[in-house]
């Protein structure tokens, strides 16, 4: 699995087999998107929608944009897709994970429309797929919570063990344990991405077993509301969640894909869009840091703000050795920094984690 | 005051008058929610219910989208005459596509023609199974099978849960609780070319004529109606109940069971925990729509497919939100609903109790 | 396993918070079904009450006003289900599962506006002096008024079916309603007020979620909630009090499964912990009752758990989902228990349930 680091520079810059695609520039660009959830779950799918709507405000009459809501993953999707397609969408965002399949399948059916799929690794000529670094912000928030945090325990709402939330888990860890040696991380799985209840339920429960500092990677601001009822800190998801916690939010990792977007918006315009595979962190802005909370003592903002910007520079990478397993077997040697293959199938704890990951 | 008076014989000009004029009622309803959304309610009404019958490709979705529904629907509506509620067709879906699936990976390195009956066995004998468990409760210990049969679907739901985030995980899919895509023998063949329009929808179609037949000149067929309608005279004329619940029951659950076959083989192509999007309730709402009778189960199966389509174009094309389209389906079942009483039931002003 | 910051009072408080809107919607939804009514809509009446309860409290800043604009949302839905099923004699299965689809689409209409908005706040009950005895204080007395309602509808939903003579009609309806109509009593208006009583109740569960116990609204934000309400219904085998018990089980599950995650321990604990208790409950009641023909089903269920806690061996991983279906599993097996002798399943569940009534002439 090929990654072009920068997206910006992507779409121009590489000139990948393009056959199929005849680069045609246009005045007119019609792009459609397809979204899991409703656009108001302020999480996943309404920060895909609020870069729609970045899209239209850049583009004004150039562009006309599209979306289906709430799409199940499987069947439905392919047709949402086809439907949209057919259409005379010139651009297609499929916004989840779970429509990979339908979206190859139907790109290969309109050769002249170009697909762009989320968080997935299956592409073609018209097929691109895009992704976050998103534990590059983990790191940050990581750094944060262990600084911060009075119990020296630190609450992680989980989602599925997939190697997007463990990357998650253990890129925090690493960034709070190397602040602070005695912090540990209680983690509960909800198997779900978005259950406000249930959510609120397990922060609760964090909080119960002494956790001062929440960190959550679902789609609702639920485990936020609670940290706000019960006078403790916690960090937003997806979207800046500071109207849920105006004094318990620290900071929030936004998925910001309004300059990604717009780049491609753009090179459809221009006639240069590409096929291509993006993974982009706090170096594209496709990741970003919600304003920091007057909380955070200075030193610990000048900590984290160092970090954002060496990880943005390239200087630093939250995965660097020496880090061993949690099985205690080593990982990485000294210095050694992680490959992008190794952490998209990260399948397990880093060493000083509790508890297993659940198979 | 008006009073009801019930037909002995449904009548036949309402049975055609009653969709019509619900499908009227949903429209000036339905218009005046989408006009106060601020949309175009003609344009809106366009999209939904007439577009979609005059493009190719939304008419063979169509089909993908109603078969299910009418293949469940038919199982149940035999049930439902004879006054047996399998509620939970939603299960046994889930159970004939994890079956189904759990035969197609077994199979993950061998290629053959006898792998999709296999499946569809696998998948069929599933649902019936699963269906049985309320049945035999019900015959057994009296359980109210409504109650057991919702249950199920809970159960189901989780077992698929179990099994996409256990053995029938994709080795290779990054701990994704997804399964592995199923190879081209697992796969339905398609009947028309470009479409998703699959050998299910053929069997649907053979299966609901087989319906026909069996209630109306099969000796079960009687056995079932006569259970449903005169359950004394049923006992009278030797009709086992428990036998008519084994059959009700197994034969809902084939059928559903072989609808998740149909899901899983055919547009999915693989097992994932959002295959089951609600066919096995929906599904009754259909049957009843449908008058529990095979004809009219097909033509409610493709009202409802049609406003899932239409409203899914609606909302990409002018904007109109899910949850709106879902409002308006709900409107359109309530009124085919109630308007189903003027079939039944006469209504008659109310005679003076005292004579001049 | 460190089980030092294990605080039992803490867990049976979130406990019964999670358990509220549970206790609400199941208790509304057995007094429908007692008059012979089966209301399958009760998770679109509660999400529709989440919206017009959430709705009203930010409107007019006073979750109060939140609870009754819930109570009313949900018993004006549920009169349309009453309206159709009782009047127009439309299938109640049928009937009930529109309903849902209906108050899902119209709940999350109605709510567009209000996502990311934050309702006024329900304060906690505070009495001075009793907030402070160790233990009980905390057990008994840190609640918000909502929960102590919720177990006063319990114990008047109690009195009422079983001490008067209007709640002896409610019955009566349930279980013969031709009987009960030729006996002069007014079986449609009665299941009317059934049904507007469920609807009311799963509204206010539903204004629950999303005023006090999320709080905040979201789109399906009742995930299921009022499916599980249907299933306590019958686990309680349609009595009051045990409503309250299956709630609390059901609602349990849940807790304890996050926090034993919490605590770093092995997830089949709460499913044995949770088996014993049903084991031991059901011991209880059979014991009182005099009926030994439970206690080999008490021992079974009591064998499962001890089961469940073998597996609970680290060297098994018992996914969460397994123990998700413990609790529907239990619900099938009471039912069964429960069905098995004729004559006591007729004291509980209604007869008449789920059956179109209609006067000919």
């Amino acid at each position: 699995m090929k990654l072009a680091a920068t997206v910006l520079a992507a779409a121009a810059a590489l000139a990948l087999g393009a056959s199929g695609v005849l680069a045609q520039a246009k005045d007119h660009v019609k792009v459609g998107f397809v979204y899991v959830g409703p656009v108001g779950d302020f999480g996943w799918s309404y920060q895909h929608d609020v870069a729609r709507k970045a899209v239209e405000e850049k583009f004004g009459d150039k562009v006309e944009t599209t979306f289906v809501e709430s799409v199940p993953e499987g069947p439905d999707a392919e047709r949402v897709i086809q439907q949209m397609a057919r259409s005379g969408t010139d651009l297609i965002f499929t916004t989840s994970f779970g429509y990979m399949d339908q979206t190859v399948k139907v790109a290969k059916m309109f050769p002249n429309v170009k697909f762009e799929h989320a968080t997935g690794y299956k592409r073609a000529d018209n097929v691109s797929t895009y992704s976050s670094r998103f534990y590059e912000g983990r790191h940050v928030i990581g750094l944060i919570a262990g600084k911060m945090t009075k119990t020296n325990t630190i609450g992680y709402i989980a989602s599925f063990p997939i190697p997007e939330v463990v990357r998650g888990i253990n890129a925090a860890y690493l960034a709070a344990k190397s602040v602070n040696p005695d912090v540990k991380f209680k983690i509960v799985w909800v198997s779900t991405w978005f259950d406000p209840a249930k959510e609120a339920d397990a922060a609760k429960a964090l909080i119960e077993q002494g956790a001062d500092i929440i960190m959550q990677h679902t789609d609702s601001p639920a485990a936020m509301t609670i940290a706000q009822e019960n006078g403790i800190l916690a960090f937003g998801q997806a979207s800046d969640m500071k109207q849920f916690g105006p004094d318990a939010q620290l900071t929030s990792i936004m998925d910001h894909w309004d300059p990604y977007y717009i780049s491609r918006v753009q090179a459809v315009l221009d006639g240069t869009w590409e096929s291509t595979d993006t993974w982009g962190g706090f170096d594209t802005g496709m990741v970003q840091l919600a304003e920091f909370s007057d909380k955070i003592p200075e030193d610990v903002k000048k900590l984290a703000m160092d970090a954002r910007d060496a990880i943005a520079a390239g200087t630093l990478h939250p995965f660097t050795g020496p880090i061993n397993k949690q099985d205690g077997s080593p990982w990485l040697a000294e210095g050694e920094v992680a490959d992008d293959g190794t952490l998209l199938g990260m399948n397990f704890y880093v060493e000083g984690i509790e508890g297993d990951l659940p198979k | 005051m008006w009073r009801l008076e019930a037909r002995r014989e449904p009548s036949r000009s309402m049975l055609l008058l009653t969709p019509v004029l619900a499908v009227a009622l949903t429209v000036i309803f339905g218009g005046a929610l989408f006009a106060a959304l601020g949309k175009d309610p003609v344009a809106a009404m366009q999209v939904i219910f007439i577009d979609p019958l005059f493009d190719p490709y939304s008419r063979s979705e169509l089909m993908v989208k109603g078969a299910p529904l009418a293949l469940i629907a038919i199982g149940l509506s035999l049930g439902f005459r004879a006054g047996i509620w399998n509620i939970g067709a939603e299960g046994q879906f889930i159970m004939g596509a994890v079956a189904a699936s759990a035969v197609a990976l077994a199979f993950y390195d061998v290629q053959g023609i006898w792998l999709l009956p296999l499946m569809l066995v696998a998948g069929t004998a599933a649902g019936a199974a699963w269906a049985m468990i309320p049945a035999l409760l019900k015959t057994r210990f009296g359980a109210n099978e409504i109650l057991v049969s919702l249950m199920l679907v809970y159960v189901a739901e989780q077992f698929l849960i179990a099994m996409v985030s256990g053995p029938l995980r994709d080795p290779q899919g990054f701990n994704f609780p997804l399964s592995r895509s199923f190879h081209d023998s697992a796969v339905l063949p398609v009947l028309i070319e470009y479409t998703r329009v699959h050998v299910g929808v053929l069997v649907t179609l053979a299966l609901v004529i087989a319906a026909q037949v069996l209630m109306s000149r099969h000796i079960l067929g009687f056995r079932i109606r006569l259970s449903g309608e005169a359950p004394r005279a049923a006992r009278f004329a030797g009709v086992d109940r428990a036998h008519v619940t084994w059959a009700c029951m197994g034969i809902s659950g084939a059928c559903a069971g072989m609808a998740g076959m149909f899901e899983v083989a055919g547009p999915a192509q693989q097992l994932a925990p959002s295959l089951p999007v609600g066919y096995g309730f929906t599904a009754i709402i259909v049957a009843f729509l449908g008058r529990l009778s095979p004809p009219g189960i097909v033509l409610a199966a493709a009202i409802m497919a049609l406003t899932y389509i239409g409203g899914e174009t609606a909302q990409f094309a002018l904007g109109i939100p899910a949850a709106a389209n879902e409002t308006f389906r709900g409107m359109l079942l309530f009124f085919l609903l109630g308007l189903d009483i003027l079939v039944r039931y006469r209504i008659r002003p109310r005679r003076r109790e005292v004579k001049a | 396993m460190d089980l030092s910051t294990l605080d039992p009072i803490a867990l049976i408080v979130s406990l019964i918070i999670a358990a509220t809107p549970l206790v609400l919607a199941a208790t509304g939804e057995l007094v429908t079904e007692k008059s012979g009514v089966l209301n399958l809509g009760v998770e679109g009446m509660m999400v529709f009450g989440a919206i017009s309860g959430f709705a009203a409290a930010v409107e007019t800043g006073s979750p109060w006003a939140g609870f009754l604009a819930a109570a009313l949302g949900g018993a004006v839905l549920a009169l349309l289900f009453g309206v159709m099923t009782q009047y127009l004699l439309s299938n109640q299965v049928a009937t009930g599962l529109a309903l849902t689809m209906f108050g899902l689409g119209l709940a999350a209409l109605i709510g567009q506006p209000y996502s990311g908005v934050k309702p006024p706040s329900f304060p906690r009950l505070d009495i001075p002096g009793l907030g402070d005895i160790p233990v009980l204080g905390r057990l008994l007395f840190s609640f918000d008024a909502m929960v102590y309602l919720s177990v006063a509808l319990v114990a008047a939903v109690w009195w009422f079916l079983t001490r008067t003579r209007a709640g002896m009609i409610l019955r009566a309806v349930g279980e013969n309603h031709d009987a009960a109509h030729s006996l002069g009593m007014k079986v449609v208006p009665i299941r009317l007020a059934a049904i507007a009583f469920g609807g009311a109740c799963a509204g206010m569960g539903g204004a629950y979620l999303s005023l006090v116990r999320v709080p905040q609204w979201t789109e399906g934000m009742t995930a299921g909630a009022g499916w599980i309400a249907l299933a306590i219904v019958v686990f309680a085998s349609w009595k009051p009090w045990r409503v309250l018990v299956g709630a609390y089980l059901f609602g349990g599950v849940t807790i304890l499964q996050l926090n034993t995650q919490a605590l770093s321990l092995n997830p089949a604990l709460p499913a044995g912990a949770g088996l014993i208790a049903v084991g031991l409950v059901w011991l209880g009641l059979s014991l009182r009752a005099g009926r030994p023909a439970d206690l080999p089903l008490a021992a079974l269920v009591l064998g499962v758990a001890a089961l469940a806690f073998g597996l609970a061996d680290p060297r098994f991983q018992i996914g969460s989902a397994w123990l998700s279906m413990a609790p529907y599993l239990v619900t099938i097996l009471v039912l069964v228990v429960m069905s098995r002798d004729r004559t006591r399943a007729a004291l509980n569940a209604p007869a008449s349930l789920g059956r179109v009534f209609h006067v000919s002439g």
